[in-house]
C-alpha cells in the first residue's frame, strides 16, 4: 500500500520532469523568438543579434534547459523579457486569484454535481432524472463566453445584483471577494456541472446492476441507502477522475471567463506572454499549470486506489 | 475540453490591438482639421475638482511597461500620458499646441530647430525640468541600441543638444517643416536625466500602483504646472479590459466612467442609455487589403483594378463598421486633410468593370485573401462580404483565415494578398513616405514607381501651396489608379462615457481625447 | 417501437428522431436550403418577418436557416469522425495500459500525462505553426487532445475490471492482450465510456468554435454551429435571437444524442442484470 503510494508520487515527479522538457522544447519550436517579438517591425539583423547575445539565447538548448530548471526549483523564476519585472511577483497574485475563483466554483460545482448525479441515478429515467439531464445538457451546449454575456446582461446590467467586472484586489475582504467573483464562478459552475453530474449518474447506474447491489436491494435496504452506502463508493473511481479533470480545467483553462469578466488570473498572463513571445513567463506559467495538473491527477489516482478495495492490496 | 476557446478570445483581442497599434506606429498624431461628429464646442463651464475617475481600456497586456519607448497599444499610451508630458500636443483641430515647450522656431531650410522650454516645471520628485532632461528623454529613443518604437520616427534627427538651461537645438539631416508634429508623439514623454522611465515625469498624475495587464492607480500631482486647465480628478484608476462587451457592460452598470473603442455593433444599445454619451470622431485610420505588386497575378494592374471594382465599400462600411466610418477610395489620405484631392471620383462597386478588367488581364483562377481579426477587428467579416461581392463579378476570391497570433510577422508583407490597418499619419507626406514609396520600410504592397518616389520628395520640398496641392493630387491619383492597395474604409474613433464626465474633446487621429482623457475630464455631480 | 430487438422508450424515440432529422439536414442541405451558405441577401441581423426567412439573417446578412443546414453538414461530420477517432485511440491505449500493466502502462500513462499537462494553448500553437491549417489537421488535433482524456477514463474504468475474477481467469487461460481487452474489458467498461461519448461529441462543436479563434477552425464562409454562435454573440446585447439559434441546434442535437446514449445504457444495464 505504502509502496504503491510512493510509486505514484515518484511517477508524478517523473511526469513533471517529462513535461518540463516538453514545455521547454515546445517554446523553442515556436516560430519567432523574443528578440524579434521585442523589436517588432523595427528589427534589424544587428539589433536582433545584440538582444540574443544579451539574453544568452546562443547557448545550446540543454544548457539553457538545465539552467532554467535549476533556477526554477530554487524559486528564481527569472524576469519577464517584455517589461523586466520579476516573474514570481507577477505570478504570485494572479495564481492566488486563479485558485480563489477555481475554489469557489469547485466548492459549488463538485458537491452539487455529485448530489444531482446520485439523485438522478436513484430514480433513473424518472422525471427528475430527465429534467436535470436536459437542463445540464442545454447548459453545456452554450459556449461559455455566451453564458457569461447572458449572465452579465441579465444579472449585472439589467438587475444590477452583481458587478460585471470582477476586478478583485488584494485589499478586499472575503465577503467583497465572493461578491465580485459571483458571476464568473456561476459561469464556471454551469460549464463543469454537466460533465461531472452525468459521469456520476452513469457510474452509479453501472454499479447498480452488480450482484452485490441486487443483494442489498433484496435485503430490503431503502433505495438511497443502497446508492449512497453501496453503489457510490464502488462508482467513485471514474467520478474522481472526472472531478480531477474538471478541477484542472478550472485552474488551467478559464481564460475566456477571465477575459469577459476582467478577472486578473493566470490564464490572461500566459496568453499575453505567448503573444509577446515572453518565453520565461510562458515557461513559468506552463510549468506551474503542469504541476497543478499532475498534482491533481496524482491525488485522483491515489484516491481511486483508496476507493477500490481490490486495489488496496497490491498484486 | 473547451480550453482553447478561453485562451483565444483573449488572444485575438490582445494581439490584434497590440500589433495594429505597432503598425499605426510611431506617429499617431492628429491631422489638421479633424471633423468631429459630435464636435460640441468645449462648454464654457468651470471644471469641477475632485472625485475618483475609473476608465476601462483595451490594448493592455501582462507584458506592458511604463517606459514610453515600449508603448504600442492604447492602454499604455493613455496610461502613460497621465505621468508624462510631451514638448507639444496636437489639439482637437489638428493644430500643434505648446506643452512643455513654450515656443519653437525653424532656421531657414528647416534643418535646424530651436525649442524654448517652459520654466518652473517640476517633476513629481520636486526636481525642476531642464534642457538636459529633455535631451536625455529624446535620446532614449535614438541610437543603435535603442529598442524604442519611436526610433524610426527620429531617424532624420542627426543631433540634439541643450543650447541653454531652457532651450534645445535639434538638427535634422534633411529639412522638415513638420517637425513639431513629430515632437508631439506620445513616445516622447519627458523624464528627468538618468531616470529609468518608471513613471516619474511632469504629468498631472503620480503613479501609485501599476499591475501590468490589470490596473493602474494614480493620484493627482499637487504641483502640476498646468493645474489651471488639466488634472481635475483626485485619483484615477485605469482598468485593462480587452473584451469590448465587458467594457460596454461596465459602462452600462456604472462601474466605469469612460471606455475606449465601443464596439460599433452595440453603439446603438449604449445610445439608448440615458446616462451614456458616445464620444465619436471620424479619423485618419483606415482598413486596407494590400496586394503584393511584385507577385503574380497582382503585378498586372488589370487584376488590381478588377479587384478594386469588385468590392462593395458601402456594404462593408454599413455591415462591419455599422456606419461608423467613411468609404475609402484606395488611397490613404483622409478627406479632412488639406491635401486631400476631393475631385478624384469615388470608385464604385461595378461588377461589370471588374469582369472587363479581369478578362483583359487574361488571368482566371482563384485569388486567395489571407485575413485575421488580428489585422483589424472585423477583417474576417469584411473579407467574407468582399468574397460575396467578387463572386458577382465572376472573381473566385477565397478567404483564408489565418491565426491572429504572429499575423504581422508571418502573414503581413509575406503572403500576396492580406488585410492590414493604418492608424493614419499627421501629414500626407509621412503617410506616403512610410508605406508607399518604393523603399519605404512598410511598403506593404511592394508597389514600386520611380516617378511616384520623385514626386513625393519634390512635394515635401515645395513651398507653394497651390503647386503642392496639385502634386499631392497627382500622387493620390497614381495610388488610386495604379496602386496595389484596396482601401475600402476609414473608421471612426468611438469612445463612450457617462454623461457626468465632462471636458472630453474627441481628437481626429488619437482616441481618448488625444490620449489625454484622464487629465482633461472632470466629473459633474 | 423496437430497434435492434430492444423496445424504444419515448425519450429514446425523441432522441432518434432528433438525430435522424439532423442527419437528413446535413445530407440534404444543398437541396433544402433556400440560399447558399455564403450568399449575402440582406441587412445585418434582419428579423425573420422583415427578411422573409425562417430564422432571420446573421451578422453579415446571410440566411440563418440555410447556414444552419450547411453547418449541420460540416459540424456533424467533423464531430463524428473526431469523436470516433479519439475514442478508438483513447480506449485501445487505455485498456492496453490497464490490462498489460507494467512498463506499457507506465510508458503510456507518462506520455498522456505529459501531453495533458501542457497547456492546450501551447499545444495548439505548436500544431498550428508546424502543420498549418486544414480540416484533417483540425480533426487530428482535436482527436489527439480528446483521446488523452478518453485514455484516462478508459484506463481508470478498466483498472477496476482487470482485478475481477473472470479477467484473471482469462489471463490464466493464456488469452492474449487483444482478446482480453475486446471480450472482457470492453463490454464491462462500456457504460461510463458511452456516457462520455455523448458529451465529448457535443464538446467537439464548441472546440471547433474555440479553435477558430486561433485561425485553425472551419474556413469562412463555411458555416459551423459553434462559430455561428460566436459570430452572432453581440446580438444578445440588444435582444437579438441570432446567437440562440445555432446554440439551440447544438443543444437539441446534444440532448438527442444523450437520450439515445441513456437508452443504450439502460439496455446494457438490463442485459447484465
Amino acid at each position: 500500500m505504502l509502496a504503491l503510494l510512493a510509486r505514484r508520487l515518484a511517477l508524478g515527479v517523473l511526469t513533471i520532469l517529462v513535461t518540463s522538457v516538453l514545455i521547454f522544447a515546445g517554446t523553442e519550436v515556436l516560430p519567432g523568438d523574443v528578440a524579434t517579438a521585442i523589436l517588432g517591425r523595427s528589427a534589424t539583423p544587428e539589433s536582433i543579434e545584440s538582444i540574443r547575445k544579451a539574453m544568452g539565447l546562443h547557448d545550446p538548448a540543454p544548457v539553457r534547459y538545465v539552467r532554467w530548471l535549476t533556477n526554477f526549483l530554487q524559486g528564481d523564476l527569472g524576469t519577464s523579457l517584455a517589461n523586466g519585472r520579476p516573474i514570481a511577483q507577477q505570478i504570485a497574485s494572479r495564481l492566488g486569484n486563479t485558485l480563489f475563483l477555481a475554489s469557489v466554483a469547485a466548492a459549488i460545482a463538485v458537491p452539487l454535481s455529485i448530489i444531482l448525479g446520485v439523485m438522478a441515478a436513484i430514480r433513473a429515467n424518472g422525471l427528475f432524472d430527465r429534467a436535470i439531464s436536459v437542463a445540464t445538457l442545454v447548459a453545456i451546449s452554450f459556449p461559455e463566453f455566451f453564458i457569461a454575456y447572458v449572465l452579465i446582461i441579465i444579472v449585472a446590467v439589467n438587475l444590477g445584483w452583481f458587478p460585471s467586472l470582477a476586478s478583485i484586489s488584494p485589499v478586499m475582504d472575503l465577503g467583497d471577494r465572493l461578491y465580485v467573483v459571483a458571476l464568473p464562478a456561476l459561469t464556471l459552475v454551469m460549464v463543469v456541472l454537466a460533465h461531472m453530474m452525468r459521469m456520476t449518474r452513469a457510474s452509479v447506474i453501472g454499479v447498480m446492476s452488480s450482484p452485490y447491489i441486487e443483494m442489498a436491494v433484496l435485503k430490503g435496504l431503502p433505495g438511497w441507502r443502497v446508492v449512497v452506502q453501496h453503489a457510490l463508493p464502488n462508482a467513485l473511481a471514474p467520478i474522481i477522475n472526472v472531478v480531477a479533470l474538471n478541477l484542472a480545467y478550472l485552474i488551467v483553462g478559464i481564460i475566456v471567463v477571465e477575459v469577459v469578466f476582467v478577472y486578473p488570473g493566470m490564464g490572461q498572463l500566459m496568453v499575453d506572454a505567448v503573444a509577446k513571445r515572453d518565453v520565461p513567463v510562458v515557461q513559468a506559467c506552463g510549468l506551474i499549470f503542469a504541476g497543478t495538473y499532475v498534482g491533481l491527477n496524482m491525488i485522483a489516482d491515489i484516491l481511486a486506489i483508496f476507493s477500490n478495495p481490490r486495489l488496496r492490496r497490491p498484486r | 475540453m473547451k480550453d482553447i476557446e478561453k485562451i483565444l478570445r483573449g488572444e485575438a483581442e490582445g494581439i490584434g490591438r497590440r500589433d495594429f497599434m505597432t503598425l499605426a506606429g510611431a506617429l499617431g498624431v492628429g491631422t489638421a482639421l479633424g471633423t468631429g461628429l459630435l464636435g460640441k464646442p468645449a462648454r464654457a463651464q468651470t471644471p469641477k475638482k475632485g472625485g475618483h475617475l475609473v476608465i476601462g481600456m483595451d490594448g493592455a497586456g501582462a507584458g506592458d511597461s511604463i517606459d514610453p519607448a515600449t508603448y504600442t497599444a492604447t492602454y499604455m499610451q493613455t496610461t502613460g500620458m497621465q505621468f508624462y508630458n510631451t514638448l507639444v500636443e496636437v489639439d482637437e483641430k489638428g493644430q500643434v499646441q505648446p506643452s512643455l515647450a513654450e515656443s519653437w522656431e525653424a532656421k531657414p531650410g528647416a534643418t535646424e530647430w530651436v525649442v524654448k522650454l517652459r520654466k518652473g516645471v517640476q517633476f513629481h520628485n520636486g526636481k525642476e525640468m531642464k534642457a538636459a532632461d529633455v535631451v536625455y528623454s529624446i535620446n532614449h529613443h535614438r541610437g543603435e541600441e535603442s529598442k524604442s518604437a519611436a526610433k524610426a520616427l527620429l531617424a532624420t534627427v542627426s543631433d540634439i543638444k541643450a543650447s541653454s538651461d531652457n532651450e534645445i537645438t535639434i538638427t535634422l539631416s534633411s529639412g522638415n517643416a513638420d517637425l513639431p508634429y513629430l515632437l508631439a508623439d506620445y513616445h516622447l514623454g519627458v523624464a528627468p536625466e538618468g531616470a529609468a522611465f518608471d513613471g516619474l515625469g511632469t504629468g498631472a498624475f503620480i503613479l501609485e500602483n501599476f499591475e501590468p495587464g490589470v490596473r493602474t492607480l494614480a493620484k493627482r500631482n499637487p504641483n502640476y504646472w498646468n493645474s489651471d486647465k488639466r488634472g481635475h480628478v483626485d485619483s484615477t484608476e485605469i482598468l485593462a479590459i480587452n473584451d469590448p462587451t465587458a467594457r460596454a457592460s461596465g459602462l452600462q452598470s456604472g462601474s466605469l466612467h469612460l471606455i475606449n473603442r465601443a464596439d460599433p455593433k452595440i453603439v446603438s444599445v449604449l445610445q439608448k442609455n440615458p446616462n451614456i454619451q458616445i464620444l465619436e470622431i471620424s479619423g485618419a485610420g483606415h482598413y486596407c487589403f494590400p496586394m503584393r505588386a511584385d507577385t503574380a497575378p497582382f503585378d498586372n494592374n488589370d487584376v488590381r483594378l478588377a479587384l478594386k471594382y469588385a468590392i462593395d465599400r458601402d456594404e462593408i462600411v454599413k455591415k462591419v463598421l455599422r456606419g461608423h466610418g467613411k468609404v475609402g477610395n484606395d488611397q490613404p489620405i483622409p478627406s479632412f486633410d488639406p491635401f486631400y484631392a476631393a475631385d478624384i471620383p469615388q470608385r464604385p462597386y461595378d461588377p461589370d468593370k471588374a469582369k472587363f478588367h479581369l478578362k483583359k488581364s487574361g488571368f482566371s483562377g482563384p485569388i486567395i485573401l489571407s485575413v485575421s481579426d488580428g489585422a483589424f477587428t472585423g477583417a474576417v467579416d469584411a473579407a467574407q462580404i468582399y468574397q460575396a461581392n467578387a463572386a458577382k463579378a465572376g472573381i473566385n476570391l477565397q478567404v483564408e483565415r489565418v491565426p491572429a497570433d504572429g499575423y504581422w510577422d508571418n502573414v503581413w508583407m509575406k503572403k500576396p494578398f492580406v488585410a492590414s490597418y493604418w492608424g493614419g499619419r499627421p501629414t500626407a507626406d509621412l503617410m506616403f513616405s512610410i508605406a508607399y514609396v518604393s523603399d519605404a520600410p512598410w511598403n506593404e504592397s511592394f508597389w514600386k514607381r520611380p516617378d511616384f518616389d520623385k514626386l513625393v520628395v519634390a512635394a515635401r520640398a515645395e513651398l507653394d501651396t497651390a503647386k503642392r496641392k496639385q502634386m499631392y493630387r497627382d500622387l493620390q491619383l497614381m495610388v488610386v489608379d495604379d496602386g496595389a492597395e484596396i482601401i475600402p474604409m476609414f473608421n471612426n474613433f468611438i469612445d463612450a462615457g457617462l454623461k457626468k464626465v465632462q471636458g472630453f474633446a474627441p481628437t481626429p487621429t488619437l482616441e481618448m481625447s488625444g490620449l489625454r482623457a484622464a487629465e482633461k475630464v472632470w466629473l459633474e455631480g | 417501437m423496437r430497434l435492434f430487438g430492444q423496445r424504444l422508450s419515448v425519450a429514446a424515440t425523441i432522441g432518434l428522431v432528433i438525430i435522424v432529422v439532423n442527419i437528413l439536414a446535413a445530407v440534404l442541405a444543398p437541396v433544402v436550403a433556400p440560399y447558399g451558405e455564403a450568399d449575402i441577401i440582406g441587412d445585418v441581423w434582419d428579423a425573420p418577418e422583415t427578411s422573409q426567412t425562417v430564422f432571420g439573417l446573421d451578422n453579415l446578412g446571410r440566411d440563418m436557416f440555410s447556414r444552419l443546414l450547411y453547418g449541420a453538414r460540416t459540424t456533424i461530420t467533423i464531430a463524428l469522425i473526431t469523436t470516433l477517432l479519439s475514442f478508438t485511440i483513447g480506449c485501445v491505449f487505455g485498456f492496453a495500459a490497464a490490462v498489460a500493466g507494467g512498463w506499457l502502462d507506465m510508458l503510456l500513462s507518462r506520455i498522456v500525462d505529459a501531453l495533458m499537462a501542457i497547456p492546450t494553448l501551447i499545444f495548439a500553437l505548436l500544431v498550428l505553426s508546424v502543420l498549418g491549417t486544414s480540416i484533417p489537421v483540425l480533426i487530428g488535433t482535436i482527436a489527439v487532445l480528446d483521446s488523452t482524456r478518453v485514455f484516462r477514463l478508459s484506463r481508470a474504468v478498466a483498472m477496476n475490471i482487470v482485478p475481477l475474477e473472470y479477467v484473471e481467469a482469462a489471463r490464466l487461460r493464456g488469452e492474449g492482450l487483444a482478446w482480453v481487452m475486446r471480450r472482457e474489458v470492453l463490454p464491462n467498461a462500456l457504460p461510463p465510456l458511452i456516457a462520455e461519448f455523448g458529451l465529448r461529441f457535443c464538446f467537439t462543436f464548441l472546440f471547433i468554435a474555440a479553435l477558430s479563434f486561433l485561425g485553425l477552425g472551419i474556413q469562412p464562409p463555411f458555416a459551423d454551429w459553434g462559430g455561428m454562435v460566436r459570430d452572432n454573440a453581440q446580438a444578445i446585447s440588444f435582444g437579438g435571437i441570432a446567437p440562440l439559434i445555432p446554440a439551440a441546434a447544438i443543444a437539441i442535437l446534444t440532448i438527442g444524442v444523450n437520450l439515445v446514449v441513456d437508452w443504450i445504457l439502460s439496455i446494457h444495464a438490463a442485459r447484465r442484470a
